[in-house]
């Protein structure tokens, strides 16, 4: 029941990312300051925007589940979170690639987004080990959802206290956008968010469908008493 | 239905008075930092601190110190079925959640009452900053009682609870730390204390204390159920 819909939205991501790339290398123009590295900004930032976001819709799910106590909220919050920690990889690697290529360095301590990023990726990457060290999958659920909810409050709060402890601040892209950031790199840019987007949605839709169809295939065997391999999956909540 | 007040202080009392006979966790937790003061000394090769290294030396030690405090608040509820008994108790749950960081924040603060002074004759040349320093220590303190305690509460659950408490403690802190050691730089520079952005810092450890004390006490509920 997941699998609904699901060729037409894969199909309007696949049309939205190539959207977005013939826009980044035909048409937005080359930086004036850092030349051709500056267009992996159109994938960097909505990658971190879209995994953040994530992380927050998981939390959403989080509280929907400890309201409701439907197991399927808790599915929907953990995929949220998964498919994000999966985006927040990516974000890192293409983050360290820029600062390599405009500051000279993989890595640099005094660009407080970058920072955060890690931070709240290292409290995500977290969430694994946490959830499968709890073994009734009923409190397993539960405490997954208020790890969701606080790790959602803690977002905010270490993006502030990071840029706080920032002595001096970095020019930044996006210091500059009313007004600074030109119309066609502001379209680029808008265009590669929503294919970004678009990909995190389907990603998100095609794992809850496996997950869905495997949780279905096992209730049929053991409906017909046949074996079930691998007894309990421990790699997530199952889906009805 | 007994009311929330004398459930805390019932279990408050409860929680000081095993900590006082059995004396497992506050022994542990100060031996632990002085030890750690003694081995800063010789990774760092210095004898006296000031400014940022004082501040992280104290931060980083008092965290960690902290964290053997936090793996051992519910032990006692997991192995001899406190749990069980709250529950069936006719009290609030928040009632636990209240009492349980109030016991942490008196273990923190015992545990600096011996170690900052400690801290103080083994590295630093003068005591000014220790005054506004109590300001900073009582309201990280209060902080990492409440993440602490939720946190605790739920590892103490799980299989692997002593490495589970830590791992999802450590990242959920780090803003308190930034705002702490922020604030403590200034104030255990060389020159004598300073107050460089001072306030901001105070404000967001207040602004953390309050986020997490909301959300403790919002989804203690969720933790007790079964």
């Amino acid at each position: 029941m997941y699998g609904k819909g699901l060729r037409q939205l894969s199909i309007a991501t696949v049309v939205a990312l190539a959207a977005s790339l013939s826009l980044v290398f035909f048409y937005a123009p080359l930086d004036a300051d850092q030349g051709f590295i500056q267009k992996i900004f159109y994938i960097h930032v909505p990658l971190a925007i879209v995994a953040l976001v994530g992380f927050v819709v998981g939390a959403l799910f989080a509280i929907a589940h400890l309201r409701s106590s439907d197991r399927r909220w808790d599915a929907y919050s953990y995929v949220s979170i998964h498919m994000s920690v999966i985006f927040g990889v990516a974000v890192l690697i293409t983050g360290a690639i820029w600062a390599k290529a405009s500051w000279g360095h993989w890595w640099v301590w005094d660009e407080p987004t970058l920072v955060s990023f890690l931070i709240v990726f290292l409290m995500y990457a977290t969430y694994y080990p946490f959830r499968y060290a709890i073994e009734d999958p009923e409190r397993q659920a539960r405490y997954a959802s208020v790890f969701a909810i606080v790790a959602g409050a803690f977002v905010p709060l270490n993006f502030m206290a990071v840029r706080l402890a920032q002595s001096l601040v970095h020019p930044r892209v996006f210091a500059t956008t009313n007004g600074g950031l030109p119309g066609s790199m502001m379209l680029t840019f808008l265009v590669s968010l929503v294919a970004v987007g678009l990909l995190w949605l389907t990603l998100v839709k095609l794992e809850l469908t496996a997950k869905s169809a495997s949780g279905q295939l096992k209730r049929l065997r053991r409906a017909l008493d046949a074996p079930v391999p691998g007894a309990r999956s421990r790699i997530a909540p199952e889906v009805s | 239905m007994t009311p929330s007040p004398i459930a805390f202080k019932a279990i408050l009392a409860k929680d000081l008075r095993a900590e006082l006979r059995s004396l497992q966790s506050l022994p542990a937790m100060t031996l632990f930092a002085v030890t750690t003061f003694v081995i800063f000394r010789f990774g760092l090769d210095r004898t006296s601190l000031s400014g940022s290294l004082a501040s992280g030396v104290l931060w980083a030690t008092l965290l960690f110190a902290a964290l053997l405090g936090v793996n051992r608040l519910f032990v006692a509820e997991r192995e001899e079925g406190g749990f069980d008994a709250i529950r069936l108790a006719p009290i609030d749950r928040s009632a636990l959640f209240a009492a349980k960081a109030t016991a942490l924040l008196v273990y923190l603060l015992a545990l600096e009452l011996v170690v900052v002074p400690v801290f103080a004759i083994f590295f630093l040349d003068s005591a000014a900053a220790l005054g506004p320093l109590v300001a900073v220590l009582a309201l990280a303190d209060l902080g990492l009682a409440a993440t602490g305690t939720l946190i605790s509460s739920m590892a103490v659950h799980s299989r692997a609870r002593d490495l589970l408490g830590p791992l999802v403690l450590l990242p959920l802190v780090v803003p308190l730390m930034i705002a702490a050691t922020g604030a403590s730089e200034p104030l255990l520079a060389a020159g004598g204390p300073g107050y460089h952005r001072f306030g901001t810092w105070l404000a967001v450890l207040c602004l953390y204390d309050l986020v997490f004390l909301l959300v403790g006490y919002a989804v203690f509920d969720f933790l007790l159920e079964d």
